[in-house]
């Protein structure tokens, strides 16, 4: 099936897997009505859909370096646009964004504008050159346009330490929604995850992520705006929701000036169960300085462009002209579920506090809520809460609290839809977690395999050999991986937003001045990774344990103190050492014209 | 001036003019995020802030990409860099 013409029968390959996930959907909304567990319907669903990825995944296999590398640099721009899409959203942008949105607003936002403006650097300033340099990894570019095994080696540390840090949380939210849909254990759950994960990913590499990713992405953005677009038009909100809540957002402005933003006391918020908040920020209005909004947009663009597993997502395509559009598609792809997530945020809002809406629940009394099938469920499950604080009967605004994920989970529910869509974003926040997953465990371990085993240790290894030792570390790295998520030590958003701090300390500045600066040379990069990755960390660890900080850089934007500190210390040591050699500068120049083979085939 | 010096002093500029139509609506605009929710400018009835954060600053990124794209790509054909079939 994935031989020679495969790629010029994707359209249709995928139509008719989409066709089929349609289908499917279909079924399992007849075997509802039927009488179907709830349950049933959770586990089919996810099964169903791991079982196609492992699949794919096993169809994809290969023996040859390139394939497993690079995909055979043969990804179609708009496909690439899509596996990049999935690679991208993680189980944080799936699970958790809308929630974040519909408890901090305006302050949150941050993230969706910094998550898609890092695209438009992506696009300008490195995809492009990266991909007519012809590397196979991230760090792969830095040693060979620096030179030298150290700066090979702090590039790898740097993306180690990255994305390390975002695939435990990956590998987290896949157990998360593994256990709740197959109904076992967490510690179990992660391990279910985690194989579901190196299925995808062992046989065929970046091959066999790639076209996964793909398909992942079909389910997850089905799963995402379909539920959007039924609880909009079963709401009356209208059948378009991104061009007609105004009146609705409107709405919850008001509701918000009548109820009053009452704040609650420590002792009563001690009785609320932990991880669950209440709504104590206006929904659409400014409530965050411009410093706050702006320091953190930028840590995310600036993190977006450093980060090795979307980078190397463009070493993937045919030529240096289609990474280029490829970038956009990947934006469009991602624009279309993040232009939804604040409109799931008003929508779920607005059904739980508007008082005249039939869902509605703030006014009533607290008998009558607590009577309500779905607040059973949703508090069973500890992702609702209310108490009457006041003691007067009827729950207030201040007396209701909800779990981030609930705001994705529960709105279809609260709002009335059948099971089998919660089924489905089971399924798609599966997907989500999974791909993302995907890519940075193979980011990590094409990195250890490439560039400290094959170009560092033993660069005679014959290809049977490396691939043997990419399929090891792949399986090493993710059992290291679920062991930590097992541990549950951060958050899932905030060990996510820290990895783009991360990326962007030790390689925002190494890589694009790579391409832009001329001058820059080995040992300016090196001091560009290592101090920008220490000074970040010693500032995250500072802030953590107490320490005041400053210029209102919090733990969420240490990068910015990283990415500086490489900065300036790239530059002034770049210029007190002598000038790369005249073949890094003619290498230079090569990258930056898209025609002629690329540099490392004319080495 | 030799034809690639020319060809990447193009690039530069592109790159200047891409990255400043980034910097105003992905920094800039949020100097003034009180001051646009004030105003009367309401895309499709939403306050201005709220509308750039959800869909306006994100929709904007997207058209520049393929903007710039297109245009990096006259560039590139201008001075005979494009890619030829076979080349990579």
């Amino acid at each position: 099936m994935i031989k020679g013409k495969f790629i010029d029968n994707l359209p249709k390959v995928y139509g008719i897997y989409t066709g089929g996930f349609l289908v499917f959907i279909i079924l399992m909304a007849i075997a509802e009505q039927a009488g179907m567990s709830a349950k049933l319907i959770g586990i089919f669903f996810v099964a169903f859909t791991v079982l196609i990825y492992a699949l794919i995944g096993w169809l994809s296999r290969t023996l040859q370096v390139d394939a497993y590398y690079v995909a055979g640099r043969q990804v179609p721009t708009v496909f690439n646009g899509m596996a990049t899409a999935a690679d991208w959203m993680s189980g944080a942008s799936f699970v958790a964004m809308a929630g974040g949105i519909y408890f901090k607003g305006y302050g949150y936002m941050a993230l969706l504008v910094g998550w898609t403006g890092g695209y438009v650097l992506v696009a300008s300033l490195l995809a492009p050159y990266l991909r007519k340099f012809g590397c196979y990894t991230v760090p792969d570019f830095i040693g060979t346009r620096y030179g030298g095994n150290l700066a090979r080696f702090s590039a790898v540390i740097v993306l180690t330490v990255a994305s390390f840090t975002y695939v435990t949380a990956q590998i987290n939210a896949t157990g998360t929604i593994a256990s709740v849909a197959l109904d076992i254990p967490f510690g179990v759950a992660v391990y279910v995850g985690l194989a579901s994960i190196l299925m995808c990913s062992m046989l065929g590499g970046m091959r066999a992520v790639t076209w996964t990713q793909v398909a992942q992405y079909i389910v997850l953005i089905i799963a995402y705006l379909l539920p959007v677009f039924w609880i909009s038009s079963k709401l009356g909100a209208g059948f378009f929701p991104h061009f007609m809540l105004a009146d609705e957002v409107a709405r919850i402005t008001e509701l918000e000036g009548q109820f009053g933003f009452v704040k609650n006391s420590a002792a009563d918020l001690a009785t609320v169960p932990k991880g669950l908040a209440g709504i104590t920020k206006a929904h659409s209005s400014v409530n965050a300085t411009p410093w706050a909004f702006i320091s953190l947009a930028v840590c995310m663009m600036a993190g977006t462009a450093s980060l090795p597993h979307v980078m190397m997502r463009y070493f993937t395509t045919p030529s240096v002209r289609t990474a280029r559009r490829s970038v956009g598609w990947s934006l469009f792809f991602i624009f279309l579920l993040y232009s939804s997530a604040p409109m799931l945020a008003t929508l779920s809002k607005l059904s739980l506090i508007d008082p005249t809406l039939p869902t509605g629940i703030i006014g009533k009394t607290i008998a009558e809520v607590q009577a309500i099938d779905w607040y059973q469920n949703w508090n069973q499950a500890n992702l609702m809460f209310i108490s009457d604080f006041n003691g007067n009967g009827t729950l207030e605004l201040n007396e209701f609290f909800m779990g981030g994920k609930a705001v994705v989970l529960a709105t279809p529910e609260i709002a009335g839809l059948p099971y089998v869509i919660s089924g489905l974003v089971a399924a798609g926040g599966m997907a989500a977690a999974m791909s993302t997953a995907d890519g940075l465990v193979l980011a990590i371990s094409n990195a250890l395999s490439h560039d400290i085993y094959y170009k560092i240790i033993n660069p005679k290894a014959e290809t049977a050999k490396r691939l043997i030792v990419a399929r090891v570390l792949l399986v090493l790295i993710g059992f290291a991986g679920a062991t930590i998520a097992a541990l549950e030590i951060q958050g899932i958003l905030g060990s996510v937003i820290w990895a783009f701090d991360f990326a962007m300390s030790g390689l925002f500045f190494p890589l694009v001045l790579g391409v832009w600066w001329k001058r820059a040379n080995a040992p300016g990069a090196v001091a560009g990774m290592l101090l920008g990755l220490i000074s970040g960390t010693a500032y995250l660890i500072w802030v953590r344990s107490g320490g005041a900080g400053f210029l209102g850089i919090t733990q969420l934007t240490f990068g910015i103190v990283g990415a500086a500190v490489s900065l300036v210390s790239m530059i002034v040591v770049s210029l007190i050492t002598a000038a790369p050699d005249s073949a890094t500068q003619k290498m230079v120049d090569d990258v930056r014209i898209p025609s002629g083979k690329t540099v490392l085939a004319q080495k | 001036m030799s034809k690639q010096e020319q060809h990447w002093e193009k690039t530069r500029n592109l790159l200047f003019i891409t990255l400043a139509i980034w910097f105003v609506f992905s920094i800039g605009i949020f100097l003034f995020g009180a001051e646009m929710q004030d105003s009367n400018i309401r895309p499709f009835g939403y306050p201005l802030t709220y509308w750039f954060t959800c869909q306006g600053s994100l929709a904007i990124f997207v058209i520049l990409i393929f903007w710039f794209a297109g245009r990096q790509e006259k560039i590139d054909d201008e001075f005979g860099f494009s890619e030829r079939e076979g080349d990579q």
